[in-house]
């Protein structure tokens, strides 16, 4: 049984909403249109740093200097460098656990970047596993239109 | 109060600021940082390489953004280096700028790079600043970011006539400012003879503050390089010194019990602690310029006596007799102030980046005729907190 002093103790029930818009601003833009209708993946090249990165930026940070204009395309094909297996479940995640979140180094590009992996177990993702991109059939206009990646040879 | 002075003189080095608009969709937030942070060092002559500390800040929850600072890191500069958040509200960019000042005067570090930053339309503010009230007496009555407490106030101190037209004399001086200044976001071109028809049919937001008292919601970035008194000699001509700054909060944000309603102001007993341990007994000949964080036409015109310690309705001559107008016995913001744009987290810096240029002489088109010496610059939250920082041409105090 509760003493009185706890039971006696108010609790007040809020809920906040804040909604929000994300300017993804001129170079996010292209990295996204591009995607969306010609299927192909952008990154931009520091010619100071010799370093693509992938998802874009319109500033090197290791050299400050302005490399919007820059354009490369890298390949939609390349290496798990990192990995590792969501197992517990809740409302944001993309999908039902356990399923497994990959930095991905494409192909032409300097930067891993993270990605949903399917068509693995788990368990047999390895470092250096070729994986390639498998495109949304429907887009959103987010990162979102690379589905996934998923191995290119059957796994073992 | 506990205070000490400095360690070591501070010098302002480079002042950055990006345009100020309601739409900065071509860059994203640490783009648009960027923009501000290049500024600041090509005005100073200085690369990355010279920074030895970054401060970052803007309004908690305004752009849904958790620890911008270190994703902001692509357009900040920050990798590698060391680096704080400050977030106090409104006066965030003051907060920012006083603590370069202590962190440089300390000797903790030369050169530090202060930056502020909001992207207001990305955000939703009321959501955001409603979380300031207490969530068991206050958070169910707030009423966001707007308030009528300071035409309460003049219009029962002054009548309704005097009040009404000193706050609206007082939105064309700001607007005929900002039509002057190229970051502004908002310059309508107003003129005196639609003082009437403005207070009449701007949009009522509560009682009489009307849409066009009301600062904007704006996009935008400031930053700023402030460096010991040994390094910047090095690296400016002329630094603009940072003589003190004093930041004090002692309201309570939702005024519910009116008699415990201190009788000094924050702003006024802010005011006169800086002025009383800097020997300074008349402010109003003191200082060539004031930039002052106004939110709205009616809170700016109130809050002109508190700042310069006048008593009765000196501050409303001030006004009523343009003396506030560049050109004027007492200046305040050339730049247009806050009803000129209000890109929050950065608004409070914009304040002294502005004090500052017109210390220096090149703010642009809306120089000040004369020479400045003497600036001071305030901020404003809406935590009720006040931030005045003291800008010297001259190291001679």
């Amino acid at each position: 049984m509760k003493n009185s002093e706890e039971s006696d103790s108010y609790i007040i029930h809020g809920k906040l909403a804040l909604p929000y818009t994300y300017f993804a601003g001129r170079t996010g833009s292209t990295f996204l249109t591009t995607l969306r209708d010609q299927r192909i993946i952008m990154g931009v090249k520091c010619t100071a740093c010799n370093r693509v990165f992938v998802p874009p930026r319109q500033t090197c940070e290791r050299c400050m200097a302005d490399i919007r204009s820059q354009w490369v395309t890298v390949e939609s094909q390349g290496k798990v460098v990192n990995h590792t297996v969501i197992r517990y479940q809740d409302k944001h995640l993309p999908r039902k656990p356990p399923f497994v979140l990959a930095m991905i180094l494409l192909n032409g590009a300097d930067t891993p970047m993270t990605h949903i992996l399917e068509g693995v177990n788990p368990d047999r993702v390895v470092k250096g596993m070729e994986v390639a991109a498998v495109f949304s059939p429907a887009t959103t206009n987010t990162l979102l239109d690379i589905d996934h990646f998923e191995p290119v040879a059957e796994p073992p | 109060m506990g205070f000490k002075k400095k360690n070591r003189h501070v010098g302002i080095v480079g002042i950055g600021e990006t345009k100020f608009s309601s739409h900065r969709e071509d860059v994203n937030q640490p783009e648009m940082i960027h923009e501000a942070v290049k500024d600041a060092l090509e005005d100073a002559g200085l690369t990355m390489d010279d920074i030895d500390c970054v401060v970052h800040g803007n309004m908690e929850l305004f752009e849904m953004v958790h620890q911008p600072d270190l994703w902001h890191t692509l357009g900040t500069g920050a990798r590698g280096k060391d680096a704080f958040r400050l977030t106090t509200g409104g006066t965030t960019g003051g907060t920012l700028v006083g603590a370069a000042d202590n962190l440089v005067a300390a000797g903790m570090y030369d050169t530090v790079l202060a930056i502020g930053f909001e992207k207001l339309q990305e955000g939703h503010t009321t959501g955001g600043i409603t979380n300031m009230a207490d969530p068991l007496w206050a958070r169910k009555l707030q009423s966001g970011a707007l308030t009528d407490s300071a035409a309460v106030k003049a219009i029962a101190e002054f009548g309704p006539d005097r009040a009404k037209k000193a706050a609206m004399l007082y939105r064309i001086i700001m607007d005929k400012h900002a039509c002057l200044n190229p970051n502004s976001h908002r310059a309508f071109g107003l003129d005196w003879d639609q003082m009437a028809d403005l207070m009449e049919n701007s949009p009522p937001l509560i009682g009489d503050l009307r849409l066009i008292h009301m600062c904007s919601q704006s996009d935008g970035a400031c930053a700023m390089i402030l460096s010991s008194e040994e390094k910047a000699k090095q690296q400016c001509d002329h630094p603009v010194w940072i003589r003190d700054h004093i930041t004090i909060h002692r309201e309570e944000t939702l005024n519910l019990c009116v008699n415990h309603y201190p009788n000094e102001t924050t702003h006024r007993f802010a005011a006169r602690h800086l002025y009383e341990r800097n020997g300074i007994t008349d402010p109003l000949d003191y200082f060539d310029v004031f930039e002052m964080y106004d939110p709205s036409a009616w809170w700016g015109a109130d809050w002109i006596r508190d700042f310069f310690l006048l008593e009765g309705d000196a501050h409303y001559r001030l006004i009523e007799e343009k003396e506030i107008m560049r050109g004027g016995k007492m200046p305040i913001n050339p730049s247009g102030g806050v009803l000129a744009a209000n890109p929050i987290g950065a608004t409070a810096m914009v304040r002294v980046a502005e004090a500052a240029k017109q210390v220096r002489g090149n703010a642009g088109p809306h120089q000040i005729p004369g020479t400045v010496n003497h600036a001071i610059a305030s901020s404003f939250g809406g935590t009720m907190w006040t931030i005045l920082i003291m800008l010297e041409k001259e190291l001679n105090w």
